[in-house]
């Protein structure tokens, strides 16, 4: 038997939003841009022998611009967590990283995220109450084009939702002091008789996980560009200063 | 932040801390010279795989990128 998929993107409710400002708060160091964002519902029609099954899901776009350079962006997005915004997030591990001959700066991160169902989920799957998820993220780095490629995928409770993410992170070469950030989603369900709000809650977080992942990296940004801040005068003392703050916190990075 | 191997932190720790200096002063340079954090990056690897054993975490054998295949049409 053989089965084959064709995606077939049906726009029956397309929204598209109108450019907004959205700004951060606290004045942190990255103003977010202009963000444009689409919603669409998706179909993926398979057949499998001569039976037709249909698989539904949701896409998901936005792009957003951020005001920092391409180089910071992506210093502190390896080093995002922890956040004020990520406690759900509860290990990070590397677990390949390879520069290719081509000077691609290849790496493959684990996550493990809290696995936090709606109630009415829970009832109907109390088995996945104790599993937290896990997540891979592979990225590609390319100095030569300024951009980061990434893409998150769960590996577990996948029948359930699964949630694959793109991220393209983009420097600009007339707007240096500016990065592009798109992020696209694809969330689906295979659970029979219950796609619909598994995706409609799964967009629902997605959304709200897209916000905590700009704040954080908003964060780990400002963080970086406070360390990294020159003081006019004695750098002797500013180092002091850097050695004994390192000790009585986690360890800082700075460049 | 915590490794899935809960005596791999501090592995970690020492491996991250080495890929975050090499990067932002070699790499994001255009410096191509060999990345230092070979030797740390594994002890803190050969911790985590076993940790990633001993939890039966689904990871073995998943291509890279895998899912963009699915993706590239969309």
């Amino acid at each position: 038997m053989i089965m084959y998929c064709s995606v077939i993107i049906i726009v029956t409710r397309a929204r598209t939003l109108t450019r907004a400002r959205a700004r951060t708060e606290g004045g942190n160091a990255a103003d977010v841009g202009d963000v444009h964002a689409e919603l669409r519902d998706y179909y993926r029609l398979c057949q499998w022998g001569s039976a037709g099954l249909v698989m539904m899901g949701k896409y998901f776009f936005s792009e957003t611009d951020i005001k920092s350079t391409w180089d910071q962006v992506l210093a502190a997005f390896w080093q995002r967590y922890p956040n004020p915004y990520s406690t759900h997030v509860l290990t990070e591990d590397v677990l390949f990283r390879e520069v290719t001959p081509d000077n691609l700066l290849l790496s493959r991160r684990l996550l493990t995220k809290t696995s936090r169902l709606p109630r009415w989920a829970e009832r109907v799957f109390p088995g996945n109450l104790s599993r937290s998820v896990y997540i891979i993220e592979d990225s590609v780095v390319d100095l030569g084009n300024r951009s980061l490629t990434t893409l998150t995928w769960n590996v577990n409770h996948a029948k359930l939702m699964r949630v694959v993410e793109r991220c393209v992170f983009a420097g600009e070469q007339d707007r240096p002091v500016w990065t592009r950030i798109t992020r696209e989603a694809w969330i689906s369900s295979g659970v029979f008789g219950l796609s619909r709000p598994i995706q409609e809650f799964g967009l629902a977080r997605f959304r709200s996980n897209q916000v905590k992942a700009m704040k954080g990296l908003e964060h780990a940004l400002s963080n970086l560009q406070k360390a990294s801040a020159v003081c006019p005068g004695d750098s002797a003392e500013k180092q002091k200063n850097l050695n004994s703050a390192s000790k009585t916190q986690k360890p800082q990075q700075y460049i | 932040m915590n490794s899935v191997g809960e005596g791999c932190t501090e592995l970690k720790r020492e491996y991250d801390q080495c890929f975050n200096r090499w990067f932002a002063e070699k790499f994001l340079k255009g410096d191509r010279s060999a990345d230092p954090c070979s030797e740390l990056f594994l002890k803190y690897h050969t911790c985590v795989q076993k940790a990633i054993k001993e939890k039966d975490i689904p990871v073995e054998g998943v291509e890279f990128m895998g899912p963009n295949r699915e993706k590239a049409d969309s």
